[in-house]
């Protein structure tokens, strides 16, 4: 049991208890707070594997974004102090049961496989690697999807605009 | 015992039924919206296991995960923009009470 392996655990805690208050809690801004744990607790993860690229990109957008975003939303639609609705016995009831048997299901199949790892020489995931196949054309570059994603973003910016435009009195 | 990718896929498994049972069980459109968040964040996770241990050569599950994220941010301003404008209508962001937006 070394220091790796107590951090691990440690993280994987985290996000899975932060995860199950933030489903869980009957007041709407501690669960968007404990969401905020979560993600920070998979940004961690993503630091245990050595993915620093990642995690960065999980805390800016997830952390710095989503969750503010989450927020000011909260803000802007609840009243303050007031609870959220106990749900139905019976639906907490089949819905635990669901998402336990569903996992059941899925970890079994999973620890009855066995993986194979590539035994190629492995490829750090720096910066420098990243950004050269990402933006490369050649075979197995990703520019044509980094454009689509582009449009996409592009796309969504003008939706939310058109959405949140408030319309106009019809002026006769 | 030492982690490895059995754990970490115990872990993505664990939190992607969290998040199935928060949007079973939430009836208010942002905790729903949590809950999808919490799912799409697992997938990630099991994304950036599969690429350090099994494929180290290769760099592909690293760019789904930056594109199923850059998709995430586009998805949740679009449904927070949805939910604030329903709120204004409606003044509730329940469910239940969202559905005439069927017609």
């Amino acid at each position: 049991m070394n220091g790796s392996t107590i951090i691990f655990y440690l993280l994987a805690a985290l996000t899975l208890g932060s995860g199950l208050l933030a489903v869980t809690t009957r007041q709407i801004f501690r669960s968007a707070i404990f969401l905020l744990f979560s993600l920070i607790g998979i940004a961690g993860l993503y630091f245990w594997m050595q993915y620093e690229f990642i995690a960065a990109v999980q805390i800016v957008v997830y952390v710095g974004g989503i969750t503010v975003l989450i927020i000011f939303s909260i803000f802007l639609t609840q009243q303050a102090g007031e609870k959220l609705a106990k749900p139905k016995i019976g639906r907490q009831i089949f819905s635990a049961l669901a998402a336990f048997c569903g996992f059941a299901l899925i970890m079994t199949q999973v620890l009855k496989h066995n993986f194979n790892a590539s035994s190629e020489e492995a490829l750090p995931p720096t910066v420098v690697n990243i950004g050269t196949q990402m933006l490369g054309v050649d075979d197995g570059g990703y520019s044509l999807p980094f454009e689509v994603v582009s449009i996409l973003l592009l796309a969504a910016l003008i939706g939310c605009i058109v959405i949140a435009l408030r319309s106009k009195p019809e002026t006769t | 015992m030492q982690p490895g990718l059995y754990q970490i896929l115990f872990i993505s498994t664990a939190l992607f039924f969290i998040g199935a049972y928060g949007f079973f069980t939430r009836r208010n459109l942002i905790t729903m919206l949590m809950s999808v968040e919490l799912i799409l964040n697992s997938v990630n996770l099991n994304f950036i296991a599969f690429n350090k241990y099994l494929w180290p050569d290769k760099l592909d599950g690293l760019f789904f995960t930056i594109f199923v994220i850059a998709i995430a941010a586009a998805e949740a301003a679009v449904a927070i923009a949805i939910i604030i404008n329903l709120y204004r209508s409606h003044h509730s962001i329940d469910v239940e009470q969202a559905e005439e937006m069927k017609y």
